[in-house]
């Protein structure tokens, strides 16, 4: 049986996607079987974010409506033999998934994968409601600000009552925090909502802390997903992710300020 | 005192000011989140019911919904102006 996580937030543009290639990798590399899947239909991304958009030919709409198998539709990662991308469709809207289909897709996957990552539009419309309804565990990227909060709580009360788990009196999917784009210097200056702040709120079990870092601009530029950028922060802290997720008992990192650097030394009398 | 402090005092804490608003707004959408939805329906009916004998405004009147594992409490609360003669 396959584990099935979910990549939510509700808000935009707060990095699902980014995340979703990241652990998604991570998650292969560690040698476990993963597919992962873009619920984005009409606006596909995760194909550029993995490098591998011009190797679509089928995608998840055509798999749902049997025009083409699943083995057709799913693309195996040039890096990573381990990991699989069902895309998204282009061409059509939301309203072309269906319950039933996902759920047939989800079954047969779980048969041969290990994990199974959904990333998920933002929003709280069919493809949000839809990847979150068959997760076993939901990873809710939020930033440190609070429209991004709000949308976070707001997806937390719909996991807890428009999942199957929910719907069958299963145990609840189990919720992570990611705190993504945090940038501690400007918490130490009271600009932005600290790790704590956030977790007052939300009171989630922190999975990571991703800080906010030039390279995962410059992976998406390339198709390269940050976590194989080892020497970046963003990597390291996706990395620290996958193993935490995975049960391993690491610290947690970039939560407080790098040490000084010349630039840090120059405003600083000691 | 070095110069990153300085600017330290000199700027108001907006993270405090985000993190108060959010509490209220969370605690509020929250509550509103695990109650029926007829309740606003209710709301104005009762209100339109009651304004033909008293004069109440909108405010004066409130429905509140709580429950627990044990029972299910619609508590309903009109405050009556201080000459309710109509």
């Amino acid at each position: 049986m396959a584990r099935i996580i979910v990549v939510t937030s509700g808000k935009g543009g707060v990095g699902k996607t980014t995340t979703s290639a990241a652990i998604a990798i991570g998650l292969a590399k560690k040698g476990h079987k993963t597919a992962v899947i873009d619920f984005d239909v009409g606006l596909r991304n995760l194909d550029l974010i993995l490098g591998c958009e011009r190797r679509v030919v089928y995608d998840f709409v055509n798999v749902i409506n049997e025009e083409a198998t699943l083995n057709q539709a799913l693309i195996r990662d040039k890096r990573c033999n381990q990991l699989f991308i069902l895309p998204a469709s282009q061409t059509r809207d939301k309203e072309a998934l269906t319950q039933e289909g996902v759920g047939k897709i989800l079954e047969e996957l779980s048969k041969t994968f290990k994990y199974i990552v959904c990333d998920s539009p933002a929003g709280i419309e069919r493809g949000a409601n839809l990847a979150m309804y068959f997760a076993d565990d939901a990873f809710v990227i939020t930033n440190p600000e609070i429209a991004s909060v709000r949308d976070s709580d707001r997806m937390l009360g719909i996991l807890s009552s428009k999942s199957r788990r929910a719907e069958n009196g299963d145990e609840p999917i189990k919720e992570y925090l990611l705190l993504s784009r945090y940038d501690p210097k400007r918490v130490k200056l009271g600009e932005m909502l600290s790790v704590e702040d956030v977790q007052d709120i939300l009171s989630l079990h922190l999975l990571g802390v991703i800080p906010e870092s030039q390279s995962v601009l410059n992976s998406s530029n390339s198709g390269t997903p940050v976590i194989l950028d080892e020497n970046s922060n963003a990597g390291q802290a996706y990395l620290d992710i996958v193993d935490r997720y995975l049960g391993e008992d690491k610290p947690h990192r970039f939560i407080d300020e790098d040490k000084k650097g010349l630039f840090g030394r120059l405003f600083r009398s000691k | 005192m070095s110069l990153l402090d300085y600017f330290k005092t000199s700027k108001t804490n907006s993270a405090k000011l985000a993190k108060e608003r959010l509490q209220i707004l969370v605690a509020h959408e929250r509550s509103a989140r695990n109650q029926p939805s007829y309740l606003p329906e209710l709301q104005q009916e009762l209100l339109k019911v009651i304004r033909k004998y008293v004069k109440v405004n909108q405010e004066d009147i409130s429905v509140i919904f709580e429950s627990d594992d044990q029972q299910e409490t619609l508590e309903l609360n009109i405050v009556l102006p201080e000459h309710s003669q109509t």
